[in-house]
């Protein structure tokens, strides 16, 4: 399980490189996630709890 | 390409630069100097009001410095500086062109002008809501304007920095994964688009509330989505500052990290996760529930925590493994005490890492903590903590990659190194004063934003224990010293780019090995054998345990249970 000192991708050498190197070089994919994650569990779930709350009567 | 004669070749570090992507590195690194200038001077303003005995400003001008203060050094300076080391991870690390300089030099100008419009509506008087402005507080609509164009041109420096990247790739600049530096930066700039896309939801809403637009905005819905702005860009911050300290450390020492995996590894918890650590500004929030606090605060937030732990590990034993490659091998410390700490750029790194992970880290997690949240929450605690993490931490890397970049990018020596030599230790020890004292204070209770903790003409008054006074004297000799320190750095870096001797490229041999290899190139140390660093290791885990449990016994005797 020799680490490629290049972390060279692939490039015809034989086999996929390894699938955690894979994800670390696609970089939109990152950022894909990056902004995914915290809309969904903080922003969106966040945001439906506050309209939840009933508003006051005056 | 055309572009062989837009670049040149450092002599002393190799590397290679762009000549387009030298210019804005150049013009945002000033940008940011400058405001880190303004700022600053509010900064010692506020801290020499607090000192009761001092009680430098009255309380209009107070709240103004103050918000002043929160969004010239917080935004402008960080995210100025920012922009250049984008840039740099980039360009000059791929050893490729800049992606579409002219929106890099749109970035420039909005954000200089909001930087700008924003300063003059602060000082106008209607807009001291501090740089969070919760909703009621109203300031003048140009008071948003600016951070909006501020924020916008932080975006494009966002694209042109992904631009590089797809250059790079296609033209083929580098071969396999990009350099644990650049791959840092990109960190960052993934969750600076979150941030900027965060405070586009919630700021332009508010500009049009304060234009009369809008009628209503729900404070505690402005608060939330205002924070997972306000909090994520502290995580470009960390993300940045990190990737600073591995690159001075790949500079000065050829270090290698001890594992390229793992740093990167480290680097993808922060992606993942750390933006939802966002939650611990509303832990003490009515409307939220506990499952939702816990979720992003606790266990989420523990795994980017891990990321932080293991930065903090390996770079010091990047350096570690280089120094005893070098023969300093004596004991467990001796690659420690021969390591060059009159260079600036190094000593001002190391402070950076130690006390961003003894201050601004361990009471971080603290604070983070759902139920110790509450002995602290707005007190002089949570400055204190974040003047650890963002300015001891962050700000401190900044000022050393400084002593770097203006030899390389301005090929100007600097001058006074005797002086650069004092400069990061006078900076980083008045910073972790300030730190420290303002966590003492927030510990007896002292609130932030508090103009006058003595009450003297309040109908109800309060008495603070005199300890808490001292504290706030402590604070301001602190800040006296910080500001000295801060005012050095500028000077120097102007005085540098202005006057410094002029470095002779022609002239210069070619280095037998140019240091830029550890930082342009992929590769692990291929050790993992040192002793020093895990020593330091466990001083920290030991400090961190120490302390916490000491603030759960304290947070158990605030009721007594008899
Ligand atoms: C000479 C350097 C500095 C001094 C003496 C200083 C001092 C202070 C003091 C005394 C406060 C007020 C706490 C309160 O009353 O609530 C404060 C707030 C703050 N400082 Fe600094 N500081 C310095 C540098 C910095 C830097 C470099 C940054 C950011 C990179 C920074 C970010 C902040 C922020 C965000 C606040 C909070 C403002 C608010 O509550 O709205 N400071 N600082
Ligand atoms: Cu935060």
């Amino acid at each position: 399980m020799a680490e490629s000192e290049t972390g060279a991708s692939g490039g015809g050498t034989g086999g996929k490189p390894p699938f955690m190197q894979r994800l670390l070089d696609n970089h939109f994919f990152l950022l894909f996630l990056g902004v995914v994650i915290p809309t969904v569990f903080y922003i969106l779930w966040g945001v439906m709890e506050l309209t939840q709350i009933p508003v006051a009567n005056y | 390409m055309t572009a062989i004669a837009q670049f040149r070749t450092c002599p002393d570090t190799g590397f290679k630069v762009h000549s387009a992507a030298e210019k804005l590195i150049k013009a945002n690194a000033v940008a940011a100097v400058v405001f880190l200038l303004v700022g600053g001077v509010f900064g010692l303003s506020v801290a020499l009001t607090r000192w009761q005995e001092v009680h430098l400003l009255p309380a209009d001008w107070f709240y103004l410095a103050l918000t002043a203060h929160g969004l010239d050094v917080l935004l402008v300076w960080i995210i100025f500086f920012e922009m250049a080391i984008l840039y740099f991870a980039s360009a000059i690390l791929l050893n490729s062109r800049l992606a579409t300089p002219w929106i890099g030099w749109l970035q420039f100008w909005l954000m200089l002008i909001g930087a700008l419009i924003t300063n003059v509506a602060v000082l106008q008087g209607d807009s001291s809501v501090m740089f969070t402005s919760y909703v009621p507080m109203k300031a003048s609509p140009l008071f948003y304007l600016g951070i909006i164009l501020f924020a916008v041109g932080a975006l494009l420096g966002c694209c042109v920095f992904f631009g590089t990247l797809i250059v790079a790739k296609d033209e083929k600049t580098y071969e396999g994964s990009v350099p644990l530096v650049t791959f840092g930066a990109i960190t960052a700039a993934i969750i600076a688009v979150f941030t900027i896309a965060s405070g586009a939801i919630i700021l332009i809403p508010t500009l049009l509330w304060s234009v009369g637009y809008i009628s209503h905005i729900d404070p505690l819905m402005y608060k939330t989505v205002w924070w997972a702005m306000g909090h994520s860009s502290q995580q470009i911050n960390v993300s940045a500052h990190v990737a600073v300290w591995y690159l001075i450390a790949a500079v000065i020492f050829g270090a290698k990290p001890l594992s390229e995996k793992v740093s990167r590894t480290a680097y993808l918890m922060y992606i993942l996760f750390l933006q939802l650590a966002s939650a611990h500004h509303m832990l003490v929030e009515p409307g939220l529930s506990s499952e939702w606090k816990i979720f992003n605060t606790s266990y989420a937030m523990y795994l980017a925590v891990m990321g932080s732990m293991i930065h903090g590990l390996t770079v010091p034993g990047s350096i570690e493994a280089a120094q005893r490659k070098k023969g300093f091998n004596k004991g467990m410390f001796e690659w420690l005490r021969k390591a060059p700490w009159g260079n600036p750029a190094f000593s001002g790194m190391f402070l950076s890492l130690v006390f961003f992970g003894f201050i601004g880290g361990i009471t971080g997690v603290v604070m983070g903590t759902e139920q110790l949240n509450l002995i602290m929450h707005n007190t002089l605690y949570v400055p204190g903590h974040f003047h650890g993490t963002v300015v001891a931490g962050t700000t401190l890397a900044f000022m050393a990659v400084t002593y770097i970049v203006v030899p390389l990018i301005w090929r100007r020596e600097i001058i006074w190194p005797g002086l650069a030599k004092l400069q990061p230790y006078l900076f980083g020890f008045g910073v972790a004063g300030i730190s420290l004292f303002m966590m003492g204070a927030g510990t007896l209770g002292v609130s932030r934003r508090h103009w006058d903790i003595a009450f003297s003409d309040a109908t109800l008054s309060f008495d603070y224990p005199a300890a808490a006074y001292l504290m706030l004297t402590l604070n301001g000799i602190s800040a006296i010293l910080a500001a000295i320190g801060g005012a050095l750095y500028i000077l120097i870096v102007v005085g540098s780019i202005l006057f410094g001797k002029k470095r002779d490229e022609a002239a210069a041999p070619a280095p037998a090995e140019p240091t830029a290899a550890a930082a342009t190139s992929y590769g692990s140390a291929g050790t993992a054998a040192v002793p020093g660093t895990f020593m330091l290791a466990l001083i920290f885990f030991v400090t961190f345990v120490l302390y916490y449990f000491v603030n759960w016994k304290y947070l158990a005797e605030t009721w007594g249970v008899s």
